[in-house]
């Protein structure tokens, strides 16, 4: 039953899988490939400033699905079908955080390669920030996850929704990219137990959410 | 479509409420296996909100429901994803519902309802593409293939033309005959034997006494 939910999921976010949700991405190398353009071609000043960039275009790239991971479920009535079903709320938002975060998080790794290569990162900062969008996108994911649900039942949601993310991000931003900063693979550590953290809440406070929303 | 276990729904003292208005109160039946009920009344009196707490996925402002057996919706929305094609946006339904339950027998049943609702034709059709009277009978036939003793209906008949209104008619009547519940919000006339009526206007307090009422445990 969770894999026909994940599979169905999937099928709605998965980048090019006929959903079309491979924004994100293409957002994501777009940004690095503008920033040479923006700041000028200087190779050492790039490659001090290019993690940080690829850290804030992932952030950005995170609120980008945040419009259709929850609202149209609702409105649809899926949620409302599955509940009837005896299937709990939680487990809805568990197996989308999952879709969410397996349609965002790992094409973003790989598109941290072109990004890097864009930016003139050299190994060990590329090795850093793969490791940091690794164990962070999980919690951008659960972050993203929340407000979507908090915002589905407002008529401006989705606007609100990006503003919301950019705050609750920022942890996840300074450990993440102040790794690369200082070369330090002990600030994922905390990138790792924020996103922990945020995973272990986020399928009970978007499910919560989602039943507060049939209240109105 | 296999016969429903014996199920009951009961609504004991009923009273809901929309913002700080109180839609009705002190509503109260009993329906058994075989038992049908057509709740009417006018626009805004809270047919779709009874129908909701019936169904669980809100709760009343006072009193309780007792549901034994499975319960199925069917209302304005159909839960089938706009993007993809009809036959696919009800294999998920099917498919999960042969995951919880494996009594049901989701490709045959499944099947059966499709084609007895007339939608094979429209199997490829995009969701988004489909009229509201196609839409609602995609609806029920997702419902049909549950095997849900308790039918909770809301308009199931608005958008439907002549001919769609007897299949559906004569499907609601079969699940009744065969030991099912239906408990019907609609505008239109119902033609199913035995069918009680509910008028959801006898239940509006007389004056508005929302603020007073004792506020539920």
């Amino acid at each position: 039953m969770i894999a026909a939910l994940l599979r169905r999921d999937l099928g709605k976010f998965f980048p090019f899988a006929g959903g079309g949700a491979a924004l994100p991405v293409v957002f994501f190398v777009a940004v690095a490939m503008l920033y040479p353009f923006a700041v000028g071609p200087d190779a050492n000043l790039l490659s001090r400033t290019g993690g940080g960039v690829v850290w804030i275009a992932a952030l950005l790239a995170a609120i980008l699905p945040l419009e259709k991971l929850v609202a149209e479920d609702i409105e649809i009535g899926t949620f409302d079908q599955l509940r009837l079903r005896g299937i709990t709320e939680e487990t809805m938002m568990a197996v989308r955080l999952l879709a969410h975060w397996l349609s965002f998080g790992p094409p973003l790794v790989l598109a941290a390669f072109p990004a890097a290569a864009l930016l003139n990162l050299d190994g060990p900062t590329l090795h850093l920030l793969l490791i940091g969008l690794l164990v962070g996108t999980p919690g951008l994911a659960a972050i993203g996850l929340m407000i979507a649900a908090l915002t589905a039942s407002l008529r401006a949601g989705a606007a609100l929704s990006g503003l919301l993310l950019v705050p609750l991000a920022l942890p996840i931003l300074i450990f993440g990219a102040g790794a690369l900063a200082r070369q330090d693979a002990a600030s994922l550590g905390f990138v790792a137990a924020i996103s922990l953290l945020l995973v272990a809440i986020a399928p009970f406070a978007a499910g919560a959410a989602i039943r507060a929303a049939r209240e109105v | 479509m296999q016969a429903p276990a014996s199920s009951t729904l009961c609504a004991n003292a009923l009273a809901c409420r929309r913002g700080d208005r109180l839609l009705f109160r002190a509503l109260s039946f009993e329906l058994t296996g075989g038992e049908a009920l057509h709740v009417t009344g006018a626009n805004g009196t809270g047919k779709t909100t009874l129908i909701r707490v019936l169904a669980g996925l809100t709760t009343p402002y006072a009193g309780d429901v007792v549901r034994e057996g499975m319960v199925g919706l069917l209302d304005e929305r159909p839960a089938l994803d706009p993007d993809r094609p009809l036959g696919k946006a009800l294999a998920f339904w099917t498919h999960i519902d042969e995951r919880i339950d494996a009594r049901i027998d989701g490709g045959h049943d499944a099947a059966q309802a499709q084609r007895a609702l007339g939608l094979e034709p429209l199997m490829e059709v995009p969701v988004r593409y489909l009229s509201t009277g196609q839409r609602k009978r995609a609806g029920l036939a997702a419902l049909i293939g549950r095997g849900a003793g308790i039918w909770l209906l809301d308009e199931p008949l608005s958008g439907l033309d002549a001919a769609a209104i007897e299949q559906v008619t004569a499907l609601i009547a079969g699940h009744v005959s065969g030991g099912g519940i239906a408990l019907i919000a609609s505008h239109q006339a119902l033609e199913i034997d035995g069918l009680r009526s509910l008028e959801l206007g006898d239940y509006v307090p007389s004056k508005r006494t929302g603020h007073t009422e004792s506020a539920p445990a």
